[in-house]
């Protein structure tokens, strides 16, 4: 009816992903957890988990990406922060899996749709927490800053940005977790991911906590990493004040 | 070619104002009647879960912090709770616990308690401990304090945890039905009935009812902070 519309909804296929669910006997029961089933077909769950990791990372990146921007632009324009709060604000609203059948028309069905949707929600929150981090940096370090001759641009990249960092790193923690939890919904978007397995058979529990159960580690694992680069990006914390 | 997304929004509009005959045949869908029908119980699932969550988060997390105990726990719980797929959550409900209203509402209540939880604590510790002392100094008792003093205080941090956790509760609401509870979302998951059209305005109609959702409880967030608080700046959320 509509070309621009999804032609079809994962929840249409009628993959054979688990056909042969009725081969065993803890799989046929519908056991708590068939190990044995899990460790055969944990294959099957590599190309939704590395398409998952593709989709967080993109949609994350580009959102640091323009909510840097965003705040670098409303750095010094004190007027911008209430409107750009407000505009990320509404998008972090929408529920996600509307947000992805919006877009459907717009951008098509597939990746493209997902990480447009996921990277608007990412905004909000690193956003808010930049503005917040360069709000707390001390004055003192700016005018140390100014009494070493930079300028305002200079202040804003080697003083105020860096100093902002455990901030930022805050935000980007609470915006790539929540964004690996958001992306189980992007197989609606047609982007894969772990929403995919999920869907393919919602009863088979082994299936739910494998597929469940990656999400949630994929979230650890990503939290881990974000603080470690934290760590690494400000080695001044490290040292104690006298 | 640049207007055919127009014609799937136009489509979708005329599903939400206009009967139609089913893509299946024989029954009718769409119009405003229809649309209200699934509103309300998109609205009914939500604020059953809304109340529950409410009910038990918020007093743990009142208590918490006024006591001043449980930190880690407060803040740990506010941090898994955002690592819960909301798919993988209702999937759960499904393959381990069964379908319908009563477990779609506890699965939803779940996902409302850890940022009700968490901000009901961070909001009444961050009470400035001197108004706390000089309750104490005027003899009010503790309940008193907590009532007169330290809720009020609190309204604006607290509130927002319940805003997030409203937006949280209606946007996985919107995947109930496949856990058998019909809600908006229908119009979305069951394309093979509504067709294109119906699920583009169920994704309209879903984000509608989030957005006034929000504008709702930011209303009521006005009405219950005290003048006083209202006066002060706000300060930034981290």
């Amino acid at each position: 009816m509509n070309p621009g519309v999804a032609a079809h909804l994962p929840l249409a296929q009628g993959d054979d992903f688990f056909q042969e669910r009725s081969d065993t006997g803890c799989v046929q029961e519908n056991g708590f957890f068939c190990a044995q089933w899990a460790f055969e077909n944990f294959d099957r769950y590599m190309s939704p988990l590395l398409e998952h990791i593709v989709l967080v990372s993109v949609s994350v990146f580009a959102g640091f990406a323009i909510a840097i921007g965003l705040a670098v632009l409303s750095h010094g324009r004190r007027w911008l922060v209430p409107p750009l709060l407000g505009l990320t604000g509404v998008l972090y609203t929408i529920p996600s899996l509307a947000f992805f059948i919006l877009l459907l028309p717009i951008t098509g069905f597939g990746r493209t749709t997902a990480i447009v949707a996921l990277t608007a929600y990412t905004l909000q929150i690193i956003y808010r927490n930049v503005v917040a981090g360069l709000a707390n940096v001390p004055a003192a370090s700016k005018d140390a800053g100014r009494g070493m001759g930079m300028t305002d641009q200079q202040l804003l990249w080697r003083v105020e940005l860096p100093l902002a960092v455990p901030e930022l790193v805050a935000g980007l923690r609470i915006a790539t977790v929540s964004t690996v939890a958001i992306a189980t919904l992007a197989v609606f978007a047609g982007a894969g991911g772990l929403g995919d397995p999920l869907l393919k058979d919602i009863t088979f529990r082994t299936n739910v906590i494998v597929a469940g159960g990656l999400a949630i580690l994929l979230a650890i694992a990503f939290d881990a990493l974000l603080v470690l680069a934290g760590r690494v990006a400000s080695p001044w914390r490290k040292v104690r004040p006298v | 070619m640049k207007l055919a997304f127009l014609d799937a929004f136009t489509g979708a509009l005329d599903f939400i104002f206009n009967q139609r005959e089913a893509q299946t045949g024989g029954v009718e869908v769409g119009g405003l009647g229809q649309v209200a029908d699934l509103t309300l119980d998109h609205v009914e699932v939500s604020a059953i879960a809304l109340t529950g969550s409410l009910a038990i988060a918020m007093p743990i997390g009142v208590w918490l912090g006024h006591r001043g105990r449980g930190e880690l726990l407060a803040v740990a719980i506010g941090n898994a709770g955002r690592a819960v797929p909301e798919l993988a959550l209702i999937a759960f409900m499904v393959a381990f616990v069964g379908v319908g209203l009563v477990n779609v509402s506890i699965a939803l209540l779940v996902l409302g308690i850890p940022p009700i939880l968490t901000n009901s604590f961070v909001a009444i510790r961050q009470v400035d401990r001197d108004a706390v002392e000089a309750a104490r100094g005027m003899g009010m008792s503790e309940p008193e304090i907590v009532g007169k003093v330290e809720l009020p205080l609190a309204v604006p941090t607290l509130m927002s945890g319940v805003r997030t956790a409203a937006i949280a509760i209606v946007a996985t609401a919107t995947i109930a039905p496949l856990a058998g509870v019909v809600t908006l979302g229908d119009l979305i998951l069951s394309r093979n009935v509504y067709g294109d059209d119906g699920v583009l305005a169920g994704a309209i109609l879903v984000a509608v009812l989030a957005l006034v959702v929000e504008l709702a409880l930011a209303g009521v967030q006005r009405l219950l902070t005290p003048r006083g608080v209202l006066l002060q700046r706000a300060p930034a959320a981290v």
